[in-house]
């Protein structure tokens, strides 16, 4: 199986522009690999979550060609995106939780989506909440948690549904330090068991922390690629395995 | 950290639908407190009077019909009551040997005098004001311009001072302006549904805009249109479906109402106008339309709104 095989993702030559303003993304080409865990950088206002969005699929890039799991995202018609969008975590930026949902609702959301039975909602949810730290505030309402509770649920969410690639951005923005790291963690944790992780983040110092991550970053809306990695077609050979690649078999 | 759970391998897409009480509360609603379901029972209390007012015309319509399809009306117009006894004579001979003649009757002179009695008052003499002799005849079909022909013919010399018309002619203006209130109830069921469907369209826009970001985010976890709109389509026939009932209580309360107040003033026409068992059936069915058309709305405007996102 060659390389361009393996990806999951892969952005062409995509540009972005809101209305007629000028691109706030441009020639954007990168691969993402399955089981890798990436850092997205740059200043405020580089373009990251504009890149995210695409990432995610909120978004059609004004140009450019963006395949997904191995299909061209951009022509599929609209009714088959819930699929693409059922393999994606994201955690946002504001959290998006739903207001008026407990914390088991909110996590529970991508599984009743996707479909799971109820009786299978149940016990994945109730684990996800322990492993958060928050099996005591099951029925709480977002409104009642601190901003990093909040967090902690908008990353359960993300994960919940073992998603092949969790999408976070600035996912440490509004918590300390300690629990930034236990939050680096928790994605490290994820990676290991498989998923492909891109987090978003100004902060430098969090790059530390994940020593075999890859680093993306943006400046004024152009990508560079500091671990000469990400460039398609690579600019250096490939590692013969992903440095985090699953353990578990999954893949 | 430790290990994450071993979640959902779980996920095995797409099992169960996003419906029911899984989907039910991820939209909040305060049930009955929000004016969807007080504007779909005003609509549904109207069009059901309106409907009503249609069958009653209809079946008003259609008995006076009945009753007067075989009738005809034979006036002796005489002035010399001498002359005009005689000529009612000859032609009640004539018309008791006619062919076509089930029944008839000589209407009496009290009948006529308190016919005029509210034009005229009471205590009219006919040597005063000559009345016509008037005979109310049936025939055993209904009124043609044959059968009104034959009779002419037959009465034109024992009578000849003799009128015949068929007794359905007198009323027809009164049918014609039946058949236009007929219409206009119809047009006005056809405005109501309409307004329904606009009242559920802003409903439903408003409840979208309302819950954006829920909608949002269900969208991005993989949400499907059909999922969505399912959501709205659940709310919405629950608030369609208590509005239609209590709609269809208080119209049909109204047209009972109305109906007693009609059935009082025992005015032959209106007699004629009441509803039968097949017209309140007919009347049960509007809930249901009115459910169908807002769940059809809801489902369209929801649809509509969801294609702008990606």
């Amino acid at each position: 199986m060659s390389r361009s095989e393996e990806e999951i993702v892969r952005f062409d030559n995509v540009g972005l522009r809101y209305g007629t303003d000028k691109e706030v993304l441009s020639n954007i080409a990168f691969s993402l690999y399955p089981g890798r865990f990436y850092f997205l950088t740059g200043a405020s206002g580089a373009g990251k979550t504009s890149l995210l969005r695409l990432l995610y699929l909120a978004q059609r890039p004004s140009r450019g060609a963006i395949r997904m799991f191995g299909r061209d995202v951009i022509t599929q018609p609209r009714e088959k995106l819930p699929s693409f969008r059922r393999r994606l975590g994201v955690v946002f930026q504001d959290f998006r939780l739903v207001e008026h949902l407990s914390a088991f609702d909110n996590i529970a959301l991508p599984l009743r989506v996707s479909g799971v039975r109820e009786a299978d909602v149940q016990k994945p949810v109730a684990d996800m909440l322990d492993w958060v730290g928050l099996g005591n505030r099951a029925n709480a309402r977002p409104a009642t948690l601190s901003g990093g509770e909040q967090q902690r649920v908008a990353i359960a969410r993300a994960v919940i549904a073992r998603p092949d690639l969790l999408v976070a951005d600035e996912p440490t923005g509004n918590v300390d330090p300690e629990m930034a790291l236990k939050l680096i963690r928790l994605f490290e944790a994820l990676n290991r068991l498989g998923t492909t992780v891109v987090v978003a983040t100004h902060d430098v110092h969090l790059l530390r922390k994940v020593p075999d991550s890859l680093i993306m970053r943006l400046d004024k809306g152009q990508l560079s690629d500091p671990t000469g990695a990400l460039r398609y077609p690579p600019r250096n050979p490939m590692p013969a395995s992903p440095p985090n690649a699953p353990r578990d078999g999954r893949r | 950290m430790s290990k994450p759970p071993v979640m959902a391998r779980a996920v095995e897409r797409g099992l169960a639908p996003l419906i029911g009480r899984r989907a039910s509360h991820l939209l909040p609603r305060a049930r009955l407190g929000g004016p969807m379901p007080w504007v779909i029972a005003i609509m549904v209390a109207l069009t059901v009077l309106a409907a009503g007012g249609a069958l009653a015309l209809t079946n008003l319509v259609d008995r006076a019909r009945a009753d007067l399809a075989g009738g005809v009306t034979v006036q002796i117009v005489e002035a010399d009551p001498v002359l005009r006894a005689a000529q009612a004579d000859r032609a009640m001979a004539t018309l008791r040997d006619h062919p076509g003649v089930a029944d008839m009757r000589r209407v009496p002179q009290a009948e006529l005098e308190a016919l005029i009695e509210p034009w005229l008052g009471g205590g009219v003499r006919s040597e005063v004001v000559p009345l016509p002799a008037l005979i109310d005849v049936r025939l055993d079909g209904e009124v043609s311009q044959a059968s009104l022909d034959n009779l002419r013919s037959a009465l034109a010399e024992v009578a000849p001072d003799a009128r015949i018309d068929a007794q359905s002619d007198w009323l027809g203006p009164v049918f014609s302006a039946i058949a236009a209130l007929r219409w206009l109830a119809i047009g006005l069921i056809a405005l109501l549904a309409f307004t329904s469907a606009a009242a559920v369209w802003l409903a439903a826009r408003n409840a979208l805009n309302a819950n954006r970001s829920t909608i949002e985010v269900v969208h991005l976890l993989g949400g499907t249109d059909g999922q969505i709109a399912r959501i709205f389509q659940r709310s919405v026939l629950i608030d369609a479906a208590l509005g239609g009932v209590v709609g269809l209580v208080l119209g049909a309360i109204a047209l009972t109402i109305l109906g007693a107040q009609f059935a009082a003033l025992d005015a032959g026409l209106v007699q004629g106008g009441g509803l039968g068992g097949f017209d309140w059936l007919l009347m049960a069915v509007v809930p249901f339309a009115a459910v169908a058309i807002a769940l059809l709305t809801a489902r369209m405007t929801v649809m509509a709104s969801l294609r702008k996102m990606l």
